[in-house]
């Protein structure tokens, strides 16, 4: 049987009468955006700061962060999903549970995507603020201090800026990898773009279109996010240093 | 200014220290010397502190180094420290290497932390170079800087550790000559250093390490010409073959 080819389909009227199928594309692709952008706001902020209690001179603080990571690494995203989706609000206090039932539907699921993706993304990049720590000079560190900054001051000024320039390489890997992980979202409903192409599918028959659509999508997100690292590489880069001039 | 008294340090079962006691008075430079893995570097930083320190005490202007109520930092800020690889900053200006300290830590205004630290590079001779960033200078014009940063601090004295090991042989004369001013200036110094030239002119006492003990601690004079151990004849007679 021959496959008959309607690219037509996306400026149809969709079955429920919301719009064109286009218009559900488009929905599925801002719920991804806003998904990943914010897990990434998430994983950055708590990845940074556990990356940095891992490499501190205080065992009850690094053991905590090094659990935190191998935790949150280890086990499947898919699991983590559904811990976070349909466990979670059962084993918390009771108000929190309730509060978390009575948000409607999607925002549940949105709100439980992105702690988990932006959890999960956050060991990911502790690890790599880690290695970007270590990877320093040991006597940059000591300068610090023996200029007489405090450890938190000398992490701030003198550590981190470079840790952070030398990691970006890393980092934009991780970036891309939260849009990627972002379709394991799908599975609890989250009608994001890889869950919207599916239910195009459905509707319509026409599955090459639509994987071909849900396809570009990811791919022109993320030669964005890759131009967009490229330019942070650039605009970070250290006279005399790492590739600078 | 500087008192150490019975200091020993052990990582594990490896004595790195044993019973090191020696002082350096103020106004005075005095020249660490020994083989490599004698400990000497181990014990310049536990004068500020950057290596603990299991047994014994040290005092810096009367300040106990090792007493768990001392604020470091504090102690830290006005013993100047340098260190064989420089350690600037590489992400920022020499400017803002020289600046950085005196704003966060010394809590000068910005202005005045610049034309202090201009000064010093000034007189390091180097003033050319504000804007630069460390990756564009040679290293001994990074070591230089290294000493004016440290300076910029007001330090009551400095510690040098090794500070023209890392440099091409061409670059080491600058470093020394900086250093050399700075200690006929009065500047309280201890240096720990393979420049044995340096030590016969600068130094008012030289101290010999090996194996983490302190095996002379005299005069330069008595020193090189006629030092006691067998230990210190032989690294003198390898070292002044050159």
């Amino acid at each position: 049987m021959e496959y008959q080819w309607n690219w037509g389909v996306f400026l149809l009227p969709s079955a429920v009468n919301d719009g064109t199928y286009l218009d559900w594309m488009i929905a599925g692709l801002q719920t991804t955006l806003l998904l990943s952008l914010s897990a990434w706001v998430i994983a950055l902020l708590l990845g940074a700061v556990v990356g940095v209690l891992r490499t501190v001179p205080h065992r009850g603080l690094a053991f905590g962060a090094t659990a935190y990571v191998e935790m949150f690494r280890n086990i499947p995203l898919l699991v983590q999903l559904f811990f976070w989706y349909f466990v979670l609000p059962e084993l918390l206090p009771a108000v929190a549970g309730n509060a978390f039932k009575a948000l409607n539907p999607v925002a549940q699921q949105f709100v439980a995507a992105m702690v988990c993706l932006g959890l999960f993304t956050s060991a990911r990049v502790a690890e790599q603020v880690r290695s970007g720590i270590n990877a320093l000079p040991r006597g940059q560190k000591n300068a610090g201090l023996a200029l007489g900054l405090t450890l938190p001051q000398t992490y701030r000024h003198v550590m981190l800026p470079m840790a952070f320039r030398l990691v970006v390489p890393p980092l934009t890997s991780e970036f891309l990898n939260v849009f990627k992980n972002s379709a394991v979202c799908s599975t609890i409903g989250l009608l994001e773009l890889a869950a919207q192409g599916r239910q195009l599918v459905d509707y319509t028959a026409q599955p090459y279109e639509s994987f071909v659509a849900v396809t570009v999508a990811y791919l022109m997100i993320n030669v964005v996010v890759m131009l967009l690292m490229r330019k942070v590489e650039v605009l970070v880069r250290v006279p005399g240093y790492l590739g600078g001039k | 200014m500087i008192t150490i008294d019975k200091v020993s340090k052990h990582y594990g079962s490896f004595q790195v220290l044993t019973d090191c006691s020696t002082h350096v008075n103020k106004g005075e430079v005095v020249v660490v010397c020994g083989p490599s893995g004698s400990g000497k570097s181990t014990l310049i930083k536990c004068v500020n502190g950057l290596e603990p320190f299991q047994d014994g005490q040290i005092h810096v202007n009367g300040t106990s180094v090792g007493a768990p109520k001392t604020n470091l930092s504090r102690l830290r800020s006005h013993v100047g420290m340098v260190f064989q690889h420089f350690e600037l900053f590489p992400h920022m200006t020499i400017r803002d290497n020289l600046t950085l300290a005196q704003v966060k830590v010394l809590k000068r205004d910005k202005d005045e932390a610049a034309e202090k630290g201009l000064y010093f590079l000034d007189r390091v001779g180097l003033k050319a170079h504000a804007h630069k960033f460390p990756g564009q200078l040679s290293g001994g014009q990074q070591q230089r800087v290294a000493i004016a940063r440290a300076l910029a601090m007001d330090p009551i004295c400095m510690l040098f550790d090794e500070p023209t090991s890392a440099l091409d042989p061409e670059m080491i004369n600058e470093v020394l000559d900086v250093m050399t001013e700075l200690a006929q200036e009065g500047m309280t110094m201890m240096c720990v250093t393979h420049e044995m030239g340096f030590a016969k002119r600068v130094a008012h006492r030289v101290i010999f390490m090996d194996h983490g003990k302190i095996v002379e601690d005299d005069s330069k004079e008595a020193f090189f010409a006629n030092p006691r151990s067998e230990r210190a004849q032989q690294f003198l007679a390898k070292i002044l073959q050159h």
